[in-house]
C-alpha cells in the first residue's frame, strides 16, 4: 500500500502536476536554458539535486522546529535562507570534491536560489502533508524527486521543440520569445492529456 | 522643473517603456499563473507592489550600510521579511485572495522584478526616486497582469471580475484559463508589444541583462550560464 501511494506521488509529480507546464513554477530557466539539449539536462539535474536536499532539510525543520516553537509564520524567510545557504554549500562541496561535476553543474547553481520551483516544492509538500496525515517525509522526498524528473522531462521535450523552431520561418513580431511561449502552450496542452492517468493506472483511491 | 520631470520619469518609465512584464520579461511565473481571472491579477499586483515599495525604500536607505559582497543574501532576507508581512496582511484582510493566490503569495520572494529593482535601481539611488521607481514598476506589473487576466477571463470563462458579461450564445474557450492558455496569451501579448515598438528589439529573448543576478553572476561568460548567443 505504501509503495503504491509512493508510486502515485512520483508519477503525479512528473505528469499531472508537472511544475513547469501545469503549475508555472521555474519558468525563467525553462525558457532561458532550454535552447540546447545539453544545458537543459544540466540545469534540470542541478535543480533536482537542490530540490531534494532542500526538501530533506526544510521538511523536518518546519515540523520539528518551527511548528513546536510557534514560529510557522517565519516559513518563507527561513526557507529562502536555507535554500540560499544550501546552494552555496553544494557549490563549495562540489568544487572541492567533485570538480568534474562542478564544471558540469556549477554554472547553474547561482541561478537556482531564485528559481521558484525550489521554494515552491518545499512549501507545497508541507501543504500536502498538512492536508493528508498519511503523507510522510518519505512521500515528500519522492515528490521532490518526481518533480525534478518532471522538470527534466519538460526541459528535454521543450529543447527538442526549440531546436526545430530554430529553422522555422516565423513572422517578424513573433520571433524569439513570443513563438517560444506559443510552442510552450502546445507542449502544455499535450500534458493535459495525462489528466486522470495516474488514478486510472493505479486503480483509484490514491 | 528639470528635477520634477525626471522624478515623474522614474514613475512612468515602469508603466510603458520599461514595463517589467512585457518589455523586460521579468516575473513570468506569477504573470502566467495567477492571471486566470482579473481579480486574482489585481490581488497579486497589489501584494507585489507593496513588497516592492517597502524593499526598494529600505534597500535604498541601507545602500551605504550593506557590504557589497553579501548584498544579494541581505536583499533576499529583507524582501522575505516584507513578503511575510504582506502574507499576514492578505490572510487577515482578504482571505479569498489568499486562497486563490495560494503558493504564489510566498513566492513573491523569488519574483525577479523585486530582486531586479533592488540590484539595478534601489542600491544605487536615493530614497524618493527608488520609491517612485517601485511604484511605477508595480503599476506596470499590475497593469500587464490585469490586461492578461481580463483577456483570459473574458474569453476563457465569459466573465469579468466574476460577473457574466458575454452574451449567452458565447461558448467560452476554456483552454484559455488552463495553463496552456497562459503561455499562449502571454506569447501573443509580447508579440504585440514587439510590434508596437516597431520591432526595435528584434527577437527579444531571455538574456543576461534580464537576469536580476547578472551583476553578481561571475559565470555569465562561461558557456550557457544565463543562456548565450
Amino acid at each position: 500500500m505504501m509503495i503504491k501511494s509512493l508510486l502515485a506521488v512520483f508519477l503525479a509529480a512528473i505528469l499531472t502536476e508537472n511544475y513547469v507546464l501545469t503549475k508555472f513554477l521555474g519558468i525563467c530557466p525553462f525558457l532561458g536554458v532550454s535552447k540546447k539539449f545539453g544545458t537543459a539536462v544540466g540545469m534540470s539535474v542541478a535543480v533536482t539535486v537542490v530540490m531534494m536536499i532542500a526538501t530533506a532539510v526544510t521538511f523536518p525543520l518546519y515540523t520539528l522546529v518551527l511548528v513546536p516553537l510557534d514560529l510557522a509564520y517565519l516559513q518563507t524567510i527561513v526557507f529562502i535562507l536555507v535554500i540560499a545557504a544550501l546552494v552555496q554549500l553544494v557549490e563549495i562541496v562540489l568544487k572541492r570534491y567533485i570538480p568534474a561535476l562542478y564544471r558540469a553543474l556549477g554554472i547553474y547553481l547561482p541561478l537556482i536560489t531564485t528559481n521558484c520551483a525550489v521554494l515552491g516544492i518545499t512549501i507545497l509538500v508541507l501543504e500536502k502533508s498538512a492536508a493528508d496525515a498519511s503523507y510522510t517525509f518519505l512521500h515528500a522526498m519522492v515528490n521532490a524527486f518526481g518533480t525534478g524528473v518532471g522538470y527534466l522531462v519538460a526541459m528535454v521535450l521543450f529543447a527538442g521543440v526549440r531546436e526545430r523552431l530554430e529553422s522555422a520561418d516565423v513572422p517578424r513580431s513573433l520571433k524569439g520569445l513570443p513563438i517560444t511561449l506559443i510552442s510552450a502552450a502546445i507542449v502544455a496542452l499535450s500534458f493535459l492529456g495525462f489528466g486522470g492517468l495516474v488514478e486510472g493506472l493505479l486503480g483509484g483511491g490514491v | 522643473m528639470e528635477k520634477k520631470r525626471s522624478l515623474l520619469h522614474e514613475f512612468t518609465k515602469g508603466i510603458v517603456k520599461e514595463n517589467p512584464v512585457l518589455c523586460l520579461v521579468l516575473g513570468t511565473c506569477p504573470t502566467l499563473a495567477v492571471t486566470t481571472s482579473a481579480s486574482n491579477a489585481i490581488g497579486m499586483g497589489v501584494a507585489a507592489t507593496l513588497v516592492l515599495l517597502c524593499s526598494n525604500v529600505f534597500i535604498s536607505l541601507l545602500r551605504r550600510v550593506i557590504p557589497d559582497t553579501v548584498r544579494i543574501p541581505a536583499y533576499i532576507t529583507l524582501i522575505a521579511a516584507f513578503v511575510t508581512v504582506v502574507q499576514m496582511l492578505v490572510k487577515a484582510l482578504a482571505p479569498s485572495i489568499d486562497e486563490s493566490l495560494g503558493i504564489f503569495l510566498p513566492l513573491i520572494v523569488v519574483n525577479c522584478i523585486i530582486l531586479g529593482r533592488a540590484e539595478m535601481y534601489a542600491s544605487k539611488n536615493p530614497v524618493l526616486p527608488s520609491a517612485l521607481d517601485a511604484l511605477g514598476m508595480g503599476v506596470g506589473f499590475t497593469a500587464a497582469m490585469l490586461l492578461m487576466g481580463m483577456i483570459r477571463e473574458l474569453l476563457g470563462a465569459g466573465t469579468l471580475f466574476g460577473m457574466q458579461v458575454m452574451p449567452s450564445f458565447y461558448t467560452p474557450i476554456t483552454v484559455l484559463i488552463l495553463p496552456a492558455g497562459g503561455f499562449f496569451v502571454f506569447g501573443l501579448l509580447i508579440a504585440l508589444a514587439n510590434k508596437l515598438q516597431g520591432g526595435k528589439s528584434k527577437g527579444r529573448d531571455f538574456s543576461c541583462e534580464a537576469c536580476p543576478l547578472a551583476g553578481a553572476c561571475t559565470k555569465k561568460e562561461t558557456e550557457g550560464a544565463c543562456h548565450d548567443d
